[in-house]
């Protein structure tokens, strides 16, 4: 099964455990959950405790990322939306400490799981509508009536808003979701190509060169998918929680 | 395709298994995805959704709460307290330059008053020196108009005596040129007149 695609994807249990019949099993996939959160939050933790007023280099790639997501998000949700800060810099940290702890060869990729991702995007989306509604009450609802529209156009224009928020977790998860899945699978079918076409002979080594060059082409665009990705959930985010902050336009 | 040409990959793994017949494999294989997944796409599969969902809730949300609790407040902290620190070091150094240019601005004044003063003092000097010129040589001129003054009158004394001696000379010489002219004694008074009308004439 080593060169099975689908097979980095697989979960066992490491710890069964199981609570009212419901599964509740330590797996892989909780394992490195619990990695990534140490990893995020040890490197966090360690590079900014020293506190120097001359950042070295691990403080300086912490301050970096948190002003990289303090900007975004005073960008996108204006002052007011820097109060969901902590929770946009850990979905951020979270998910790229993920997905760059799955580039290395033999671990789980914990955002290449669609419920993760889901669970991640509900969290999103239901914090843009509880507060939305806890913050402005009825007027929240007014993020679905543009202003400006002709009232004949408005059912249709409503619809379509209603429609389009409705879709928002389904679209911010699965984007993460399927970029991580496939990236995946695409690595690994060519890794797997360079193994089979090398035990062919001398020709197979030939022709083994293509797809390892493929591969090594692969990983770089990987890290930057991993990257990109998860920049682009904090970026959805930030814009997604402008609603709740902004529900009347901006 | 990709994934067909994969699972083809397994198939020269199963002769490694020794003596072992193509349907053994398939069931063990088949054991396998039954044990585990129930041949069902694995990140689909709803089987660990429950434990993953727990194992996500108990995680991210310990990473949140690190989040808001310690490590959100020491980086802002951090950030604060160096933008803090540049501001007061700007405005030490905005300070410190305002004195340097106090100081320059001291220096130059102090330097205009030295040289002013400077200035004044050989203005002084020299008015000074001139006039205590102008009034040597006005001394030194006095002094000369009153030695010529004493000059001119010695000169007009002495020309004055030489004109008296010229009167009785000419009176003495006229005495004798007429005693010889006419051999007669001429009056003194008739001579004298005439010496001292040939006198104003002359």
């Amino acid at each position: 099964m080593a060169n099975d695609p689908i097979h980095q994807f697989q979960i066992s249990k490491i710890v069964p455990i199981e609570i009212g019949g419901i599964d509740f099993s330590f797996t892989n996939a909780s394992l490195f959950m619990v990695a990534t959160v140490a990893c995020a939050a040890g490197f966090l933790y360690f590079s900014t405790s020293q506190r120097s007023v001359v950042p070295g280099r691990a403080q300086s790639v912490a301050e970096m990322s948190y002003e990289f997501i303090a900007n975004m998000l005073r960008e996108g949700a204006g002052s007011h939306g820097m109060k969901f800060f902590p929770l946009v810099f850990s979905l951020f940290m979270f998910v790229l400490t993920a997905n760059l702890l799955g580039m290395f060869p033999y671990f789980f990729t914990v955002t290449s799981q669609i419920i993760v991702t889901f669970a991640l995007a509900l969290l999103v989306v239901g914090t843009v509508i509880v507060y939305g509604f806890y913050k402005h009450g009825l007027h929240f609802l007014k993020l679905f009536v543009p202003s400006g529209v002709p009232g004949a156009l408005l059912p249709l224009v409503v619809a379509i808003e209603v429609i389009s928020f409705l879709s928002r977790p389904i679209s911010l998860s699965v984007r993460l979701f399927a970029n991580m899945l496939a990236g995946h699978i695409t690595l690994k079918v060519f890794a797997g190509f360079v193994g089979s076409l090398g035990a062919l002979g001398a020709l197979g080594i030939g022709g083994a060169i293509l797809p390892l060059i493929m591969t090594v082409a692969l990983t770089g665009l990987e890290f930057l998918v991993a990257f990109l990705q998860a920049y682009v959930f904090a970026v959805l985010t930030c814009m997604y929680l402008n609603d709740a902050v902004h529900p009347g336009g901006h | 395709m990709f994934v067909t040409s994969a699972y083809a990959q397994t198939a020269p793994a199963a002769p490694n298994t020794p003596a072992a017949p193509a349907g053994e494999v398939h069931t063990e294989t088949g054991v396998a995805h039954g044990g585990e997944h129930k041949g069902a796409f694995p990140p689909l599969d709803s089987t660990y959704f429950a434990s993953q969902l727990l194992w996500l809730i108990i995680s991210f949300g310990l990473f949140y709460l690190l989040m808001k609790k310690v490590i959100v407040p020491r980086v802002g902290g951090i950030l604060e307290h160096r933008h803090d620190r540049i501001a007061q070091d700007l405005d030490e150094a905005a300070r410190l330059k305002a004195e340097a240019d106090a100081a320059v601005e001291t220096y130059e004044k102090e330097l205009a008053a030295a040289r002013s003063k400077g200035h004044k003092i050989a203005e002084t000097a020299r008015e000074a020196a001139k006039t205590k010129a102008v009034a040597d040589r006005a001394a030194i001129e006095a002094e000369l108009t009153e030695k010529l003054a004493a000059a001119e009158v010695r000169i007009g004394e002495i020309k004055a005596k030489a004109f008296a001696e010229v009167g009785q000379i000419a009176e003495e010489t006229a005495t004798a040129i007429v005693d010889q002219l006419i051999g007669a004694k001429a009056s003194g008074d008739d001579i004298k007149a005439a010496v001292a009308a040939a006198k104003t004439e002359a």
